[in-house]
C-alpha cells in the first residue's frame, strides 16, 4: 500500500527531468539540444512504467480495498 | 470525395446509433439487466474520458506542430493525479458518495456549513469557466464541417460562404440540448447513474480512440514509411528538438491535474456517477492508458502534416485533413466522427453537471425564496426541479453558442482551452483545502475563490480577447488606470515571465494564500465546523452526526414535501422503511433526528444539500446543533490529550498509593517484630516473677523445718513480684483504657513546680544512683488546670526513663519549661546518646523497646502519648538537639493565668 501511495511522487520526479534539458537560445546555435525522438521515447517510457506499476500494484492490493495491506516490496519495471 | 451532405447523414446515423445505445442502456438499467456492463469499471474508466475532448482530438495535434511536446502536459497531470488516487480521488469519491453530493459546487457548500452563498459563487464561477469550453467544441465541430465542405481551399480561407456556421453551429447546439435533456433529466436523483449517458459516452470513447489510433497508424506506416522513419523524419522537423520551457511544462502539469479534479464534468463522471471505489483503483491504470494511447500518435500526426500540408494549413485540422488530403475517405470519415464523439460527450455531460448546479443552486433557492411557505404546499417539485433543469441546459448551451459567435471562432483551440483549465482550477485550494483541513472556513474559501477568480479573469480571461476588445491595449501595456504594477501579463513590475505561467502562479498561489491567511482568523460557524470534521475524517465515521430538533415537525409535513421531490411511491417507500425499522406498526414514522437527517440526505440527491437544508429547516423550523453532536467531533487532539492526561494522573496516583503501600508494610512488618518480641518479653517478665513465686511457694509448703525469718523473706518476695506482676498488668489495662476512650479525667489547679518535684522524687525514690536534675524553680511557678496525676505520670516516666537508660558517666537531665503564643512546652533534656533516627518513628508505639534491656515492658512512651492526647496536648521526640530529648506540650486551656491574661 505504501508503494501505491509513493508511486505518484516518482512520477512527478521522472516527468520533471525534463526541466533539466537544455532549451535551445538564439545566443548560442551550437549549445547542445536534445533531439525530439529521444525526449519522445523518455516522456513516454516514463508513461508506460508507470501505467504498468500502478496496474502490477492493482493486482496485489485489489483485494485489500481500504485499510492497510502488506507492502509490496518490489517496484515492478 | 464525400460530400457535406454523406457526411451529415453518416453523423446523423451514427447519433441515431447513440440514441438507442443509450436507449437500451436505460431500459436494461430499469429492468436490472446489464448491471455488470453498466457498472464495469471499464464503463468508468471510459467515462472518465471525457477529459479527452475535441480540444485533444484536434488541438493536440495543432498544439504539437506549435510547441512541439509541450501538448502532453495537459496529459501527464491528469495522469498523476489518477495514479495518486490515494491521496486525493478515493477522499472525495467517498464523501461524494457518504453525502451524496450532485456537484462539485454542491461538495464545496457542503463542506462550508451548506452555505448557499458559496453554492451560487462556485456555480457562477463554473459556468464562466466552461462556457468558453463549450464553445470550443462547437467550434471543432463547425471547422472540421467546413474543410469537409471545402477541402481545396486552405482552412484560413474557408469562409461562412461554404457553409452557413452560425447556422451549423445552432444545429450541433440544438441536437446537443435535446440529447442531453433526453438522457441527463430522465431521474431527477442525480446520485443514480445516467445510465443512458454513461453508456453513449463510453461508446464514444471508444470511437475518438480507434478515430486517433487510426489516423495514427496510418500516418506511420501509410505515410511516414515506419516507424525508424517516423522517428528520424521527427527529428529533422520544425519541431525536432526539445524547446519546451520549464515554467511552462511544470504549470501546465499542474494546471492539468487540478482541472481533472474540479472540472464540473470530470466531478461528475468521476465522483458523481461512480458507484463502487473499486472502480476508482481501476482506473488509477487503465485512466492513464487511455491518456497515452490519445497523445500517443500526435507528434507523428503532427510531423508528417507539417511536411505534407500546404503552408498555411490549420495544423488543428491536420487529423481531418492529412487523411483527406490523401484520398482516404473512409479514414477521413471515422476520423470526422471521432472528433464529433470527443465534442458531443464532452458537451453533454459539462451540460448535464452545470445544469444541476444552476438548477439545485441558484433557480431552486430563487423559487424556494419566493414562495415562502412553499415546501409544505402540495404539488410535484420535481416537476420544477426538471423544468429548472431542462432550461439550465438550454441556457448552458446557449452561452456557448453566443460565446462563439461572439469570438468568431478565432483563436486555437489550445489557447481557450488552457483558459478554461485556469479558470476552473481555482476551485482547488478550496476543495482540496475543504477535504483535507478542519480549519477551513466559509469566508476563507469565498474570499479566495474570489481572488483566483478576479485574478484569472483579469490576468487570463481578459487578455485572451485580444487588445483593445475588452482591455484597452494602453491598459495591457502599462496597466490599470496607468499603474504599472498592475499590467494583466506582469503583475506587481515582474515581467518576463510566460503570460499563462504568470496567470496560472499568481492567481493559484494569491488564491491559496487568502483562503488560508483568512481562514486562521476567522472563526468556523457549528455547523461549518461538523461538516469539516465529517468530511476529512470521512474514513473515520462516514455516518452523520447531526440533529434536527426535529419534535415540532410533523411527519405528515416531511411526507408530504418528501413526495413532492421524491415521487409519491419512492417517498412512501423510504417513510415505511423507518417506519418498520422504527418498530411500531404505525403507517409514519416517528420525526426522529436520526430520521430527518437520512431524509435530508434523501433529499440532497435530488435538489443539492444546500437546498434540502433549507427546505427542512423550512417544516422542522430550524436545526440545531447540539452539544453532544460537537463534543462527539469535538477536536480529537484534545481528546488525545485529555486522556493521556488523565492516564498521567492515575499513574501518579497509582505510584503515591504504591509507595503509601510500601511504608505501610515497613510498618506492619516492624509491627509484627515489635509484637512478636514483645510478646516474648511479657512472657519473659511474666515468666521470671511466676517462676520465683512458684519456686518459693513450693519451698514454703515442702520443706518443713523453715524458719521464720526464711518464711517471712520468702513471702515477701512473693509478695513483691505479685506486685510486679499487678504493676504489668496495671499498665496494660491503662493503656487499653486510655486508647478506647474511656478515661475520665480529674482536672485540678495546681504548680508545675509541686508537680516536677512529685515527680522527680517518686521516679529517683530507693536508687542507688540518682540521677542529676537540673532545675529552674523561677520559670517553674506556672498554675496549670489538668488531671494533675496523669501529667505526673508522663513526668515520672520520662524522668525514669531518663534514669534508667542514660549511658554518660555522670547522668544529668535538663527540665525546662516555656511558655509561648501556643501554650507551655516542657523539654526534658538529658546528655545521653539519643535515639538511632531510624528509631524515633517507632518510640511511642506500644510494645516498643529500643535496646532490649530493662525492666519495662515498652508502653511507658505508649502511655505518655495517649495521657497528652487526651489532655489536649502532645509528647515528641525532639531530634535536633543532643541527647534524648522529649518535649511536653501542653495546650492554652491548661493555663488558667494565660487565659485570663490574654
Amino acid at each position: 500500500m505504501d508503494a501505491v501511495r509513493l508511486l505518484p511522487f516518482l512520477g512527478v520526479m521522472l516527468w520533471m527531468v525534463p526541466l533539466l534539458w537544455p532549451v535551445p537560445e538564439a545566443t548560442t546555435p551550437t549549445a547542445p539540444v536534445m533531439p525530439m525522438s529521444v525526449a519522445l521515447r523518455y516522456v513516454f517510457g516514463v508513461w508506460l512504467l508507470l501505467i504498468l506499476a500502478s496496474w502490477a500494484l492493482w493486482r496485489r492490493t485489489r483485494d485489500v480495498a481500504s485499510a492497510e495491506a502488506p507492502d509490496p516490496t518490489v517496484e515492478p519495471r | 470525395m464525400v460530400s457535406l451532405n454523406q457526411l451529415v447523414a453518416v453523423c446523423l446515423m451514427y447519433v441515431a446509433g447513440l440514441f438507442i445505445v443509450a436507449f437500451a442502456a436505460e431500459r436494461a438499467a430499469l429492468r436490472g439487466r446489464g448491471g455488470w456492463l453498466l457498472r464495469s469499471p471499464l464503463v468508468y474508466t471510459l467515462s472518465l474520458s471525457i477529459y479527452c475532448t475535441a480540444w485533444t482530438f484536434y488541438g493536440a495535434v495543432g498544439y504539437a506542430a506549435r510547441s512541439g511536446l509541450e501538448y502532453v502536459t495537459i496529459y501527464l497531470g491528469p495522469s498523476l493525479v489518477m495514479i495518486g488516487w490515494w491521496w486525493g480521488l478515493r477522499r472525495l469519491v467517498r464523501i461524494g458518495r457518504s453525502h451524496r453530493v450532485t456537484s462539485i459546487a454542491d461538495l464545496i457548500s457542503s463542506r462550508y456549513g451548506k452555505s448557499n452563498t458559496l453554492a451560487i459563487v462556485v456555480t457562477l464561477m463554473a459556468v464562466i469557466g466552461v462556457t468558453p469550453y463549450i464553445a470550443l467544441q462547437l467550434q471543432s465541430v463547425i471547422l472540421a464541417l467546413s474543410i469537409f465542405a471545402a477541402p481545396e481551399m486552405p482552412l484560413a480561407e474557408a469562409g461562412g460562404d461554404v457553409i452557413n456556421r452560425g447556422q451549423a453551429a445552432l444545429w450541433v447546439a440544438a441536437g446537443l440540448t435535446l440529447f442531453t435533456v433526453l438522457f441527463g433529466t430522465r431521474n431527477l436523483n442525480v446520485n443514480e447513474r445516467h445510465h443512458g449517458v454513461v453508456i453513449a459516452i463510453a461508446v464514444e470513447a471508444v470511437v475518438k480512440l480507434l478515430a486517433l489510433i487510426a489516423v495514427g497508424i496510418y500516418v506511420i506506416w501509410g505515410l511516414a514509411g515506419g516507424l525508424t522513419e517516423t522517428l528520424a523524419r521527427i527529428d529533422a522537423s520544425d519541431i525536432g528538438q526539445w524547446e519546451v520551457q520549464g515554467s511552462r511544462w511544470a504549470a501546465l502539469t499542474v494546471l492539468s491535474g487540478a482541472a481533472l479534479l474540479c472540472l464540473p464534468r470530470m466531478f461528475q463522471v468521476m465522483v458523481v456517477e461512480n458507484d463502487d471505489e473499486r472502480q476508482l483503483q481501476i482506473a488509477s491504470w487503465a485512466f492513464p492508458l487511455y491518456l497515452m494511447l490519445m497523445s500517443l500518435f500526435v507528434v507523428p500526426i503532427a510531423v508528417v502534416g507539417l511536411d505534407l500540408m500546404p503552408e498555411g494549413s490549420n495544423p488543428d485540422l491536420f487529423v481531418l485533413s492529412l487523411p483527406l488530403s490523401q484520398g482516404q475517405n473512409g479514414l477521413a470519415m471515422l476520423s470526422f466522427l471521432g472528433g464529433f464523439s470527443s465534442a458531443t460527450s464532452m458537451v453533454i455531460v459539462a451540460t448535464l453537471a452545470l445544469s444541476t448546479m444552476v438548477s439545485n443552486h441558484i433557480v431552486m433557492p430563487i423559487w424556494l425564496t419566493l414562495r415562502r411557505e412553499g415546501a409544505t404546499q402540495s404539488g410535484d417539485v420535481r416537476n420544477i426541479v426538471i423544468l429548472a433543469r431542462r432550461l439550465s441546459i438550454f441556457c448552458v448551451v446557449g452561452l456557448g453558442y453566443l460565446y462563439y459567435r461572439a469570438s468568431g471562432g478565432s483563436g486555437a483551440l489550445a489557447a481557450i482551452g488552457t483558459i478554461s483549465f485556469g479558470g476552473v482550477a481555482q476551485f482547488l485550494p478550496a476543495m482540496l483545502g475543504g477535504v483535507l483541513w478542519r480549519g477551513a472556513t466559509r469566508t476563507g474559501a469565498l474570499c479566495g475563490l474570489g481572488t483566483g477568480f478576479v485574478l484569472w479573469v483579469y490576468t487570463m480571461l481578459l487578455p485572451s480577447f485580444g487588445a483593445d476588445a475588452v482591455l484597452s491595449s494602453a491598459t495591457l501595456q502599462d496597466g490599470l488606470w496607468g499603474l504599472a504594477w498592475l499590467r494583466p501579463e506582469a503583475l506587481f513590475g515582474i515581467t518576463g515571465i510566460d503570460p499563462t505561467v504568470h496567470a496560472v502562479v499568481w492567481s493559484l498561489s494569491l488564491n491559496t494564500f487568502v483562503f488560508v491567511m483568512v481562514s486562521l482568523f476567522s472563526f468556523p460557524a457549528p455547523l461549518e465546523r461538523l461538516q469539516g470534521a465529517q468530511f476529512v475524517n470521512v474514513f473515520d465515521h462516514s455516518g452523520p452526526a447531526r440533529g434536527w430538533t426535529a419534535s415540532a415537525a410533523g411527519s405528515e409535513d416531511l411526507m408530504i414535501m418528501a413526495q413532492r421531490i421524491l415521487g409519491a411511491e419512492e417517498a412512501q417507500a423510504f417513510f415505511a422503511q423507518e417506519a418498520a425499522r422504527q418498530g411500531h406498526g404505525a403507517r409514519l414514522p416517528e420525526p426522529t433526528p436520526r430520521f430527518v437527517q437520512a431524509l435530508e440526505r434523501e433529499l440532497a440527491a435530488s435538489v443539492g444539500a444546500a437546498t434540502a437544508h433549507a427546505m427542512v429547516a423550512q417544516i422542522v423550523g430550524g436545526a440545531s446543533v447540539s452539544v453532544h453532536d460537537l463534543l462527539a467531533v469535538a477536536d480529537e487532539s484534545a481528546q488525545m490529550l485529555e486522556y493521556s492526561n488523565q492516564l498521567e494522573t492515575k499513574s501518579r496516583e497509582l505510584t503515591e498509593t504504591a509507595a503509601q503501600l510500601r511504608t505501610a508494610n515497613e510498618k506492619l512488618t516492624q509491627l509484627s517484630l515489635q509484637k512478636d518480641s514483645f510478646l516474648s518479653q511479657i512472657s519473659h517478665e511474666l515468666r521470671t516473677p511466676m517462676t520465683s513465686i512458684r519456686s518459693f511457694s513450693e519451698i514454703l509448703r515442702d520443706a518443713p523445718g523453715l524458719s521464720d525469718a526464711d518464711k517471712n523473706r520468702y513471702a515477701s518476695i512473693i509478695h513483691s513480684e505479685t506486685i510486679r506482676l499487678t504493676r504489668l498488668l496495671d499498665d496494660l489495662l491503662d493503656l487499653s483504657v486510655l486508647e478506647n476512650g474511656q478515661v475520665t479525667l480529674n482536672q485540678r489547679d495546681g504548680n508545675l513546680r509541686d508537680l516536677i518535684d512529685l515527680a522527680v522524687t517518686t521516679a529517683q525514690a530507693g536508687t542507688a544512683d540518682p540521677l542529676q536534675v537540673i532545675r529552674d524553680p523561677q520559670a517553674e511557678d506556672i498554675v496549670l488546670h489538668s488531671d494533675l496525676d496523669r501529667l505526673v505520670q508522663v513526668f515520672i516516666n520520662l524522668v525514669s526513663n531518663a534514669r534508667k537508660y542514660c549511658a554518660a558517666e555522670v547522668p544529668q537531665l535538663v527540665i525546662t519549661p516555656h511558655l509561648g503564643p501556643h501554650g507551655l512546652r516542657i523539654d526534658f533534656v538529658d546528655n545521653g546518646q539519643g535515639i538511632d533516627a531510624g528509631s524515633e518513628a517507632l518510640i511511642f508505639e506500644k510494645f516498643s523497646r529500643i535496646t532490649g534491656e530493662g525492666d519495662g515492658a515498652g508502653l511507658g512512651l505508649a502511655i505518655c502519648r495517649e495521657i497528652m492526647h487526651r489532655l489536649g496536648g502532645e509528647i515528641s521526640f525532639l531530634g535536633e538537639v543532643p541527647g534524648t530529648a522529649f518535649r511536653v506540650q501542653l495546650p492554652m486551656s491548661a493555663l488558667p493565668q494565660m487565659r485570663q491574661s490574654a
